[in-house]
């Protein structure tokens, strides 16, 4: 019991603490979890992060899975990730009806004018560091271009566009003549980093 | 039923979305639209609240749809239906990583999907731009208010900004300032 109020209160401490989602909170997981209680290595951080990348869902809900489940089992799993989820549960209830008290007040609602614009300058900045980290070939440009005219253009249900590039990868990455033409040199060659 | 859908849109929601926050817009748009729980304008004013509050984008976006359209009950059905999928496959995959990871489905998935995140995002920046500048729909009217300029500059100073890397929270509050300042002064 000792070692699941553990996972659940550094959970909770993780999830109470970080701002801007999935990667910003990675570092902290490292320090809890390697430095201070020793109970997963630095590796298994980079593993982490392999696979929050690779399966759905928030990034933080995978990682708490994941260690929970490293450190002891089911319930280590259960209790990390409900720690995780706490904090920004009850914060969210508690502004939401804060915010349906105050939304008609002129000043919070031009507040919220100057706000929009703001969070669109944040989202086209996600937008550009999401494009540089994305490796280049023809078919990522492929892609990018493909999913972002079916959604913000025809309309496309977003769950067939997603569906239709994983099936795309797929089809592409078994098929080694559409490999090498569409993906560039063969993996072997392609794996040295991008120059600056 | 409204607990029952709450729960299932969010699952799918979870399901179905890689590389968090901002990629899930899209999805999280469409089915509130269909659904008709919220406007896109509540929506994005959501978005800064989100990044000025700790946790991830998913968990709080969740728990704001479930506590508009269901007060606390709705916020727990749509929280554990975003969460559910990522636990559960988590838990699976844990046992084993090492031949997930290797996976050549699992790569050929991942080649198509990292690019399509990009695209989605792309997505989601047009759609909060249409909201932003053009909320009442595209006409000539919209040039004359001072709302679009206002809206414009803010824009662009916060793009500013944010391409030198001041905090987002920081350009939230600045945008919301000038907001306030520029609305009482031109009385939009």
């Amino acid at each position: 019991m000792g070692k699941l109020w553990q996972i659940f209160t550094a959970f909770f401490k993780i999830g109470a603490f970080t701002f801007g989602g999935g990667y910003a909170m990675i570092p902290l997981i490292q320090k809890e979890m390697v430095e201070r209680r020793h109970w997963v290595e630095d590796e298994d951080i980079l593993e982490i992060v392999a696979i929050a990348e690779s399966t759905p869902g928030p990034i933080a809900v995978n990682a708490s899975t994941f260690v929970g489940y490293r450190v002891a089992g089911f319930w280590g799993a259960f209790f990390g990730t409900f720690g995780m989820i706490l904090p920004s549960f009850a914060i969210i209830i508690a502004i939401s009806f804060a915010l349906r008290a105050f939304q008609e007040l002129q000043a919070v609602q031009y507040a919220f004018m100057g706000i929009r614009a703001g969070v669109l300058a944040l989202m086209l900045r996600a937008l550009f560091m999401m494009y540089r980290q994305t490796k280049k070939s023809i078919l990522a440009y492929l892609v990018m271009a493909a999913a972002f005219i079916l959604t913000a253009f025809l309309d496309i249900n977003v769950l067939c566009v997603i569906i239709g590039c994983a099936v795309l990868g797929v089809v592409v990455s078994c098929n080694a003549k559409l490999r090498e033409k569409l993906c560039g040199e063969p993996e072997t060659v392609q794996d040295g980093r991008e120059k600056k | 039923m409204t607990f029952f859908e709450l729960f299932w849109t969010f699952l799918k929601i979870g399901a179905f979305t890689f590389g968090g926050g901002y990629a899930m817009l899209p999805l999280i748009t469409a089915e509130v639209e269909v659904h008709g729980w919220m406007s896109e304008q509540a929506l994005v004013n959501f978005i800064a609240v989100s990044e000025s509050t700790p946790g991830p984008f998913a968990i709080n976006i969740a728990t704001y749809v479930g506590t508009e359209v269901g007060g606390i009950a709705g916020a727990v059905c749509a929280t554990l239906g975003v969460t559910l999928p990522s636990f559960v496959i988590i838990l699976i995959i844990a046992k084993c990583y090492q031949r997930f990871q290797n996976s050549r489905l699992v790569k050929g998935c991942m080649s198509g999907l990292k690019p399509a995140v990009v695209g989605l995002i792309g997505a989601s920046v047009v759609s909060v731009g249409a909201t932003v500048f053009v909320p009442d729909g595209i006409s000539v009217s919209i040039f004359w208010g001072p709302a679009f300029y206002i809206s414009a500059g803010i824009f662009v100073l916060a793009v500013i900004l944010a391409f030198r890397k001041v905090h987002p929270i920081l350009i939230i509050c600045i945008s919301a300032v000038l907001g306030v300042a520029a609305g009482y002064a031109f009385r939009v």
